[in-house]
């Protein structure tokens, strides 16, 4: 009998053909684990199998321990309850933002022996080598009772984690909304799914991608006006990723307006592998988008990507149809351009959301983030930035280079300054003897750096010194910032190596709430024909 | 509370005849910035209250590169600050001058 085998038929008692009831998930769970097994629970930045991982944590640690949980979020509670319950010993993830300051403590007592922390993708990759998990604890939106689910928008990791465990011997468990006669759609095929179970609550999805164009400040505006005119512009970038920022909020809902006023229409900004983020709307209601695919969906967003057809990837009955996986390989290949924030940057430009109390993964923000030395197709704005980086070498083939863009505010939160001399992650590295130290974004895959200040194009730096100086030229009034060489600072600024805004005719003044195409969420929900139903929690008019 | 006081000479007078002006608010991570035309010298009077401590350095450098920059001569500049980032003293302050230049 295979495991897979002695694993069903221990739970038989608990199912009915392959629905089981709530109340018994627990049982479950304690009759198909194994002490020592490989288990995912599915979640990430957006959705959650939120029942699933509560009655883990239920489970008797004297039947299941030792467990080593292979999953991109560390978000709920219950993620590190199963630690601290001895449940689980071992820990690979990718993203724990929501539980960054716990897992730090946990990781400092030993309560967690951490594999590695992992890009999206890179743990996604791990699933078929050699981190494949024996279970799976999914979530979907409906299930027939042939075991057929339908995901609604959110189908995210669900067909990534299901290929991993159910062609490889694994058990796939389901939380549902609802049981239905027939589902919607077939997102995962039924004889890939062990049993089912209808959650007493519908799953959690966290709306991580909406910001309040209310909350947009003026220095975000002018950021966002040197990234539209200082970069997207010259290098033609028409593929792309956002970051989930305020500044590329500001950048979103500057295209209908600045970059209008600009002539850059057409030809900027016109295929994106990105969330649906609801500050796109107006840009894509004034028809610059051409097309956008999704890693995950975007709560209230439903409704008008449904009636959008032309821009989003959608399914029978019109929903939208996301996929992490294929959308951070989107990101990675497809992509000329990467545009996000981050907390701390060195003086090379390498750059950390780990802070000293702080560990929060990486999500998928590196893999959009680095170059992609596998890439073997041509355009302008790849092109363009590989000639740039390659212009000091005479006899280099042509090659193009992955625009990566860091864009941050000289002084973060509580006045914390973003440009330090050392990173905490190389501290903390140290500290908890990681083998490397969490660095978001390397310094040598950034291509630009934008702050208030100015413009930093380090494609252009001959030399670390050039690089760091060319830092220091737009880290403001940091500490770093004010230790620039003014001398070495102009000499960059004459070779374009720094811009500031007035380099590039923008005047600071000018930067002003009134040009965002929305300034608040009830513009963005008229902007959307009233399709856009923005949840409770932004609805502040 | 703290008052911080800096003085500068300026490189030139400010022109223009409005004698004073208000820009910003004193609200938190903003600042209010009056400015007030005194007599004849190419001085700049700055005083700063602030409840932040600890950040007299970048005051400093952000005044200094803003007198380097404007030529605000006959100004006296007091500044009630809710917590503001250095950007955001540097784009009121330039807000406040343009004002003053104003002939209206």
């Amino acid at each position: 009998m295979s495991s897979r085998d002695a694993r069903l038929a221990r739970a038989a008692p608990f199912s009915q053909d392959k629905v089981v009831a709530a109340a018994d998930v627990t049982a479950l769970l304690e009759a198909v684990l194994t002490p020592g097994d490989r288990v995912c629970i599915e979640g990430d930045n957006q959705k959650q199998a939120d029942y699933l991982a509560r009655a883990l944590a239920r489970c008797s640690s004297e039947k299941v321990h030792g467990l080593h949980m292979v999953q991109s979020g560390i978000v709920l509670p219950e993620h590190l309850d199963v630690f601290d319950r001895g449940i689980a010993t071992r820990l690979d993830c990718s993203y724990s933002a929501p539980q960054g300051a716990r897992i730090a403590r946990m990781l400092r007592t030993r309560r967690i022996q951490l594999g590695s922390l992992h890009t999206y993708l890179e743990l996604f990759a791990r699933y078929f080598i050699d981190l494949t998990p024996n279970v799976a604890l999914i979530a979907a939106v409906s299930a027939d009772s042939a075991g057929n689910l339908y995901t609604g928008p959110n189908t995210e990791d669900t067909p990534t984690i299901v290929e991993a465990v159910a062609f490889k011997g694994g058990v796939v468990i389901a939380q549902v909304n609802e049981l239905v006669a027939q589902v919607p759609r077939v997102d995962i095929p039924g004889d890939r799914v062990h049993f089912v179970t209808r959650s007493p609550q519908p799953f959690y999805v966290e709306p991580l991608f909406t910001r309040d164009p209310a909350g947009i400040t003026e220095t975000q505006i002018l950021m966002a006006m040197l990234a539209i005119k200082g970069i997207y512009a010259p290098y033609g970038v028409r593929r792309l990723n956002h970051g989930i920022g305020f500044d590329t909020a500001a950048i979103e809902l500057l295209l209908p307006t600045y970059a209008d006023a600009l002539g850059l229409k057409g030809s900027v900004c016109t295929h994106w592998a990105v969330n649906p983020h609801p500050t796109l709307i107006p840009a894509i209601e004034a028809g610059w988008v051409k097309q956008i695919h999704c890693f995950g969906s975007e709560v209230g967003m439903e409704d008008y990507m449904a009636a959008r057809p032309q821009i989003f990837f959608t399914g029978v009955g019109g929903t939208l149809r996301s996929n992490r996986a294929l959308c951070q390989i989107a990101g990675l290949y497809a992509c000329d351009l990467f545009i996000g924030s981050t907390l701390q940057m060195d003086l090379q430009g390498n750059s950390s959301t780990v802070t000293r109390t702080r560990i929060a993964g990486f999500g998928g923000a590196p893999n959009m983030g680095s170059d992609a030395r596998g890439r073997r197709h041509a355009s302008e704005a790849w092109l363009k930035a590989g000639a740039e980086s390659r212009a000091a070498q005479s006899n280099a083939l042509p090659r193009g280079r992955k625009l990566v863009v860091q864009i941050v505010e000289s002084f973060g939160e509580s006045m914390e300054p973003a440009f330090v001399e050392r990173l905490e992650a190389v501290e903390i590295a140290e500290e908890l003897g990681l083998p490397i130290p969490p660095v978001m974004i390397y310094g040598d895959d950034v291509t630009h750096i934008i702050t208030e200040n100015g413009i930093a194009n380090l494609l252009l730096c001959r030399s670390p010194e050039e690089r760091e100086q060319a830092i220091r030229g737009v880290a403001g009034y940091t500490e770093v910032g004010r230790q620039r060489d003014r001398r070495v600072f102009q000499q960059l600024r004459e070779r374009g190596v720094v811009r500031l805004p007035e380099d590039l005719d923008i005047d600071p003044l000018d930067a002003d709430r009134t040009m965002l195409a929305a300034g608040s969420i009830r513009d963005l929900v008229r902007g959307s024909g009233g399709l856009y139903r923005p949840p409770a929690r932004f609805r502040n008019y | 509370m703290q008052t911080l006081h800096f003085s500068y000479r300026a490189a030139s007078r400010l022109p223009g005849k409005r004698a004073q002006a208000l820009v910003g608010v004193v609200a938190s991570g903003d600042l209010e910035v009056l400015l007030q035309r005194t007599p004849q010298s190419t001085d700049c009077m700055v005083t700063v209250s602030t409840a932040v401590r600890g950040f007299d350095a970048v005051w400093e450098a952000v005044l200094a590169d803003f007198v380097e920059r404007r030529a605000p001569g006959g100004l006296r500049i007091s500044i009630n600050d809710g917590g503001a980032r250095p950007d955001v003293v540097a784009l009121r302050l330039t807000q406040g001058v343009r004002l003053m230049g104003d002939d209206a």
